[in-house]
């Protein structure tokens, strides 16, 4: 909502996973304190704050973006999803069970940013190098030394649809 | 790491941006892609009065080509600067360029005005734009429209004579048309900012170079003009002595920091390193 003055609190109105929020934020609240605090998903995960670790990593307007480095009034009027909106039905996305399959996680903290980011490349077409190059090289994971990661894009990659599409970036 | 309180307004012309910048006294910070002031908000080392977000300002989010060059407007993102068909085709360094900066989910956000204004000394585009004689051009409520030079714009490390009340609106690549331009870096890890970035640019006639353009980034406190490497190559063959010669001249005029991942020394070879790397590539192009 545009005002004419600098204000401490904002009205803003956005979609989380099909849900509208409308409500009054604090001009300093981060995008992921507001996706964990007040929409209640704590899927989506806090690790530096300083934009380098990808583990809070979600999609704006289908874009992945660091939510530790967006504040939450700038989700006005843009539509934010999280690592909740992969899964439906009980059944795990083709990229979810592939990191299930391949150990692609261990103790599971850098895991939703990564699922977030894979699931905007599949959406893209992008080829799996760029997948697993590119995208990957966005986040920072502890346990696995990627191997497993990388295993399971390849995986999702060469089994899917996606696997004809060739778009680059 | 929580950012500090401030008030948050979202301008929808330039016009109205410059108002609370004026009104706001020097206390005011520009959000563009927010990639570098919101780690500065969480970690306190900024405390603003006004957070001004332009973001939602549609006159700065343009990209405009001409037959004098390409002009970028501020918020800009550096996916798009990476991926924008027209630009690839007309000034593909700065797609090239853009590829180096930080990791996809970072490029979504960040913008040109952003990445120029913060004025971090080993960023790639300020790089470029001092390579490529840049004009940078600057609007405020009290003194209108400015342009600055980019070589005359960046004082030292994250500084810049943009003015508290000044919103840097688009910066204008000029073209040079006959001119190889190329740009390469050495860094830790793809994504890290680089111990060192080249920016060189060479007009080649019957394999002699007629003209040169170079600067370089992270080889001293702000973006250099490498006028004694453009001198060195001005005029000659691209002979391995040239080269050498050359990249002699550039680690011989810079001045880069020491710090924990590497000292001034080991930053001048890797200078050297990229002369000789960009020289001898341009040399086999013009043989082949």
């Amino acid at each position: 909502m545009e005002t004419r003055e600098p204000r401490e609190q904002i009205e803003i109105s956005a979609v989380i996973n099909d849900h509208a929020f409308n409500g009054e934020v604090p001009a300093r609240m981060l995008l992921s304190d507001f996706i964990r605090h007040e929409a209640g998903l704590t899927g989506t995960h806090v690790g530096c704050e300083q934009g380098v670790c990808g583990a809070c990593t979600v999609l704006l307007d289908g874009e992945p973006v660091r939510s530790c480095l967006l504040l939450a009034v700038q989700a006005d009027g843009h539509i934010v999803e999280t690592v909740e909106s992969l899964a439906g039905d009980e059944r795990l996305s083709a990229f979810q069970q592939a990191m299930k399959d391949e150990h692609g996680l261990q103790c599971g903290f850098c895991t939703p940013g990564i699922l977030m980011s894979m699931a905007a490349a599949e959406r893209h077409g992008y080829p799996a190098q760029t997948a697993e190059r590119e995208m990957l090289g966005g986040h920072v994971c502890r346990c696995t030394g990627y191997v497993g990661i990388r295993a399971a894009i390849r995986r999702c990659w060469e089994s899917g649809p996606r696997a004809e599409r060739t778009e680059t970036r | 790491m929580k950012p500090p309180r401030f008030s948050y307004i979202a301008p929808r012309s330039v016009e109205h941006a410059l108002e609370v910048l004026a009104a706001s006294e020097e206390d005011a910070a520009v959000l563009a892609g927010g990639q570098s002031l919101v780690p500065l908000l969480n970690m306190r080392f900024a405390r603003p009065e006004v957070v001004v977000d332009i973001n939602g300002i549609a006159a700065l989010d343009t990209i405009d080509i001409t037959s004098q060059g390409v002009t970028l407007g501020a918020t800009v993102r550096l996916s798009r600067v990476e991926t924008d068909p027209g630009l690839r085709a007309s000034m593909p360094v700065l797609p090239q360029a853009a590829s180096f900066v930080a990791h996809p989910q970072i490029r979504n956000r960040t913008t040109v005005g952003g990445t120029l204004c913060h004025a971090d000394a080993a960023a790639e585009l300020p790089a470029l734009a001092v390579a490529l004689g840049a004009r940078l051009h600057l609007r405020s409520l009290a003194r209108g429209t400015r342009t600055e030079n980019a070589e005359d714009f960046f004082l030292g490390t994250f500084s810049t004579t943009k003015a508290g009340d000044e919103l840097l609106v688009a910066a204008e690549f000029p073209r040079h048309d006959g001119y190889w331009v190329g740009y390469d870096e050495v860094a830790r890890r793809h994504g890290d900012f680089p111990f060192v970035g080249l920016c060189l640019a060479l007009r080649m006639a019957d394999g002699i170079v007629t003209a040169a353009r170079a600067a370089a980034a992270g080889a001293g406190p702000r973006p250099v003009r490498l006028a004694a490497l453009e001198s060195e190559l001005t005029g000659q063959r691209l002979t391995s002595s040239v080269a050498e010669a050359a990249a002699e001249a550039a680690a011989a005029e810079v001045d880069p920091p020491t710090d924990n991942h590497g000292t001034a020394a080991f930053r001048r070879g890797i200078l050297r390193t990229l002369v000789r790397r960009m020289t001898t590539s341009q040399a086999k192009q013009e043989a082949a």
